[in-house]
């Protein structure tokens, strides 16, 4: 029983890490502000969610359980809170997102 | 009073899962703690149904399932993009209609498609216009579909 707990909260933890990756991955490589969110917006929803999950299987207090349960609750308030302020300062300071067709050049957002 | 009431339930009932101490007197300090907080609110006129919208939290419960798998199917949606070509994307900013008439149900809808990966809200009109910045074709497409618009409108009971 411990060593498929094991299994599963290692691979759960490990699959968590590897979408924080592409996550970070598409922050990098995606072409504007607007477009790099939905890479970031990976990282605290299903990477940060594997991640406690991996580590509620460790758990076996369940205080610490609860805990790691409010985590994901309180992030998944929060992040979309976040994005959306961000999202919405961008367009309100002016920078319009990268399209196929080309972007709006502005000086915060030089062509590349 | 009800909401008051079931404010510091819920606030004290957080306290003792996050102290985890049971002794009498730490106790006690933990409800006075959440009495304080309740009177805080009370003041700051937060005790409403968009302050403490608690009814949601079972009532929504199938909602709240549906929303879970739409993250993780967008998630695996938005890694492959990521993977396959990050400069092939054709990203583009849209409006769409939030159908519900409460704010608290916009607010939740907005929230909805910022926290599936691929789509973020950057912003609402007063008439409940969403503008919309999606990843893909198909990310757009799946917000104007208005599925999730319907459930969530589903979940306020306004359809």
């Amino acid at each position: 029983m411990g060593a498929v707990l094991d299994l599963l909260s290692w691979a759960s933890i490990l699959s968590g890490a590897l979408f924080i990756f592409i996550g970070t991955l598409g922050l990098l490589r995606l072409p504007d502000v607007f477009s790099r969110m939905h890479g970031a917006g990976m990282t605290d929803t299903l990477g940060a969610g594997l991640l406690v999950l991996g580590m509620l299987l460790q758990t076996t207090d369940w205080l610490v359980a609860i805990k790691l349960v409010m985590i994901v609750a309180f992030l998944a308030f929060t992040s979309p809170t976040t994005s959306h302020a961000l999202a919405r300062a961008a367009l309100k300071s002016g920078l319009m997102p990268w399209t196929r067709a080309g972007r709006e050049v502005s000086k915060e957002n030089p062509p590349s | 009073m009800g909401r008051a009431l079931s404010l510091f339930m819920v606030l004290f009932g957080f306290w003792l899962l996050m102290s985890g101490h049971f002794e009498a007197w730490l106790v006690a300090l933990g409800g006075a703690s959440a009495v304080l907080v309740v009177v805080i609110a009370r003041r700051l006129e937060a005790v409403d149904h968009e302050g403490h919208p608690l009814h949601l939290a079972w009532k929504g419960m199938a909602y709240w399932l549906w929303l879970l798998v739409e993250i993780v199917k967008s998630n695996i949606d938005v890694a492959r993009v990521i993977l396959a070509s990050p400069a092939g994307v054709s990203p583009s900013l849209f409006r769409v209609k939030a159908s519900q008439k409460d704010e608290l149900g916009r607010v939740i809808y907005a929230n909805s498609i910022t926290l599936t990966p691929g789509t973020v809200t950057a912003g609402m009109e007063p008439d409940g216009t969403l503008l919309v910045h999606a990843l893909t074709e198909g990310s757009r497409a799946s917000v104007e579909s208005g599925d999730m618009d319907r459930r969530v409108s589903r979940l306020m009971g306004e359809s």
